[in-house]
């Protein structure tokens, strides 16, 4: 099953041309084309994410199927990563396995991947002292765990505010960092680093240039 | 008003009763600590609901991040919570040594410790003071500081900074302690206790001090866990969950040391947390300055840090709750996405919360209960 999407989580850079050395201009863009496939890997000691199978993976794969992607252990930390039903599964995991506390939630953006946007959820169990971190795979579009745990409130509002995500079932979704009227999301991969949304701040700054 | 099922927060001001008023808190109110801006609906005196509006320290951290170096980001970490810098620090070079499978040497994770206890108890000495400067209490602030600045000095003397130190590297400590660093941390620790004892003097039994923090800001164990609230207000709460304890960083599984936790949850109760916390770290570091091994003080981590694809999650209990670093490395220099977790961010949420029902004036107190740093809520 889905071979090259963990090749995808192994690897998440496409290779490209440029030594990953040389100086490397700040803009995010530019990032995107440097390094070589892999690098210096024979020199490094092996770690990097691998397959996980125990107990919990089990359970949650009889019970969710396809919903669930692979799980892997990553610098000895459980990943799984959930295709579909999220919230089904956030209460689960909740209510059975005892994850009562959302430590984190927070997003990646793999620009060039479809969907887009890995929803990182960190979650915690008081009773088992364990982490587990679910990676919902989403486009702009994720449900949202406020139901669930109710710390997830401005967690979600951040991830909206630098990502563009909408979840959907939020109780009060705005911006919360940046200004209510901002345009653009600045933790995209492709809103460079010294961007700007100019016309508000000629607007409310009154800075001719915009910069 | 808004809904009381611990989710709902944001004020709807849409019909104001012929009671009701909106009142306006910060962002340059004294006893916001920075700029907060709180939007509070009364009805009379009394709080009906509030609504944080933050950002305005918003610097764009972890964007800068994914633009730098993981060894050029290290001095921004000290900027998020700038009142404890050296534990941001910390959490951040341990994430990069997980990321890329190594250790710091036993030597290295012994001065860390040591310094970050200090830290801690420079964080809870600030907090402190300004929490019962705001109450009222002005003569404690002045006792604070006065054992802040010799901590303080402690970091100068160690790495020429005082605020924002950048006291560790990836995979160690760039400087070796200076001759007599163990004495004047054990020189510390021997009048700490007594000083301690005479903010106690001051506080803990002060009818006023009482009077304004007893049942204020009352929050409960499944509601703090409920909106992931961590730190000394979780154990305000009666929980007794410390990342020291729990999942052992540094060399914290080395040395003795208690959990202080709260019955009721109460600004009263985080208040006897702190102080029981700043006397566990002080233990802290008397063990451990007495057991600093010898040894190198930075492991072989290579000119250039690069490390393997892959991702991981490392958290430290920071004195404001637990602070966490999210990495995700794909193999370059750079970091790929690094995420903060900031505790006074998330803390900052139960706010709502709390101030419900409560008079203005302790809007004031529970803010400082929180212990919040607006450079780590906005980042």
């Amino acid at each position: 099953m889905a071979d090259d999407q963990k090749k995808d989580e192994a690897q998440p850079q496409p290779p490209a041309g440029g030594a990953a050395e040389a100086p490397k201009p700040v803009a995010a863009e530019e990032k995107k084309a440097a390094p070589p496939p892999k690098p210096a890997a024979p020199a490094k000691p092996a770690i990097g994410p691998e397959p996980l199978d125990n107990e919990l993976v089990r359970r949650l794969r009889a019970r969710f199927g396809t919903a669930l992607g692979d799980a892997t252990l990553d610098r000895k930390q459980a990943i799984i990563v959930v295709r579909e039903r999220l919230i089904e599964i956030c209460e689960y995991l909740k209510a059975e396995e005892k994850f009562d506390f959302l430590t984190d939630l927070t997003a990646v953006d793999w620009f060039d991947r479809q969907p887009r946007f890995d929803v990182i959820l960190n979650l915690y169990s008081f009773p088992h002292n364990q982490r587990l971190r679910l990676k919902a795979t989403v486009g702009d579009t994720c449900p949202s765990v406020t139901g669930v745990w109710p710390g997830a409130n401005w967690l979600e509002r951040e991830c909206y505010d630098m990502f563009g995500i909408r979840f959907e079932g939020h109780p009060n979704l705005k911006r919360i960092l940046m200004p209510d009227e901002w345009k653009g999301y600045p933790l995209r991969k492709d809103y460079d680093i010294l961007k700007q949304d100019t016309d508000w701040v000629r607007e409310n700054i009154g800075i001719e240039s915009g910069q | 008003m808004a809904k009381d099922n611990g989710s709902q927060f944001g004020v709807e001001t849409t019909v104001l009763g012929a009671d009701e008023i909106i009142l306006n808190m910060g962002p340059q109110h004294p006893s916001t600590h920075g700029v907060l801006r709180v939007k509070l609906k009364l009805d009379g005196e009394k709080v009906v609901a509030s609504e944080c509006i933050i950002g305005y320290l918003h610097r764009g951290v972890e964007k800068i991040g994914e633009n730098r170096t993981y060894p050029q980001f290290a001095p921004y970490v000290d900027r998020t919570d700038y009142v404890a810098a050296v534990s941001n620090g910390l959490g951040y070079c341990e994430a990069v040594e997980k990321l890329l499978g190594a250790e710091a040497p036993p030597r290295a994770r012994w001065v860390r410790t040591i310094l970050t206890e200090l830290q801690r108890i420079a964080s809870h000495l600030l907090w402190l003071g300004t929490h019962a400067l705001d109450i009222g209490a002005i003569t404690p602030l002045f006792y604070t500081f006065r054992e802040r600045e010799e901590i303080l000095k402690i970091f100068e003397k160690y790495c020429g900074a005082r605020l924002t130190t950048h006291a560790f590297r990836i995979g160690g400590l760039q400087y070796e302690t200076y001759g007599g660093f163990e004495d004047e941390v054990k020189a510390f620790c021997r009048d700490f206790d007594k000083r301690i004892d005479e903010y106690e003097e001051l506080l803990t039994s002060n009818r006023i001090w009482v009077e304004r923090t007893r049942n204020i800001g009352v929050i409960s164990a499944e509601h703090a866990i409920a909106m992931a609230v961590s730190g000394p207000i979780l154990r305000g709460s009666g929980i007794r969950w410390d990342i020291r304890k729990a999942m052992p960083y540094a060399a914290y599984d080395q040395f003795q040391f208690d959990i202080p936790i709260g019955q009721r949850g109460d600004t009263y109760d985080r208040y006897l947390v702190r102080l029981e916390e700043m006397r566990q770290s002080r233990r802290i570091l008397l063990q451990a300055v007495e057991s600093i091994p010898e040894g190198p003080i930075l492991a072989r981590v290579g000119k250039v840090i690069k490390p393997p694809p892959g991702e991981v999650y490392h958290s430290i209990e920071a004195p404001k709750g637990e602070l966490g670093y999210y990495i995700v490395s794909d193999g370059t220099t750079q970091p790929y996405r690094l995420r903060i977790r900031p505790p006074s961010f998330i803390n900052l949420q139960a706010l709502d919360r709390m101030v419900q029902g409560h008079l203005v004036a302790d809007v004031v107190a529970i803010i400082g209960t929180i212990d919040i740093v607006l450079g780590e809520v906005d980042r």
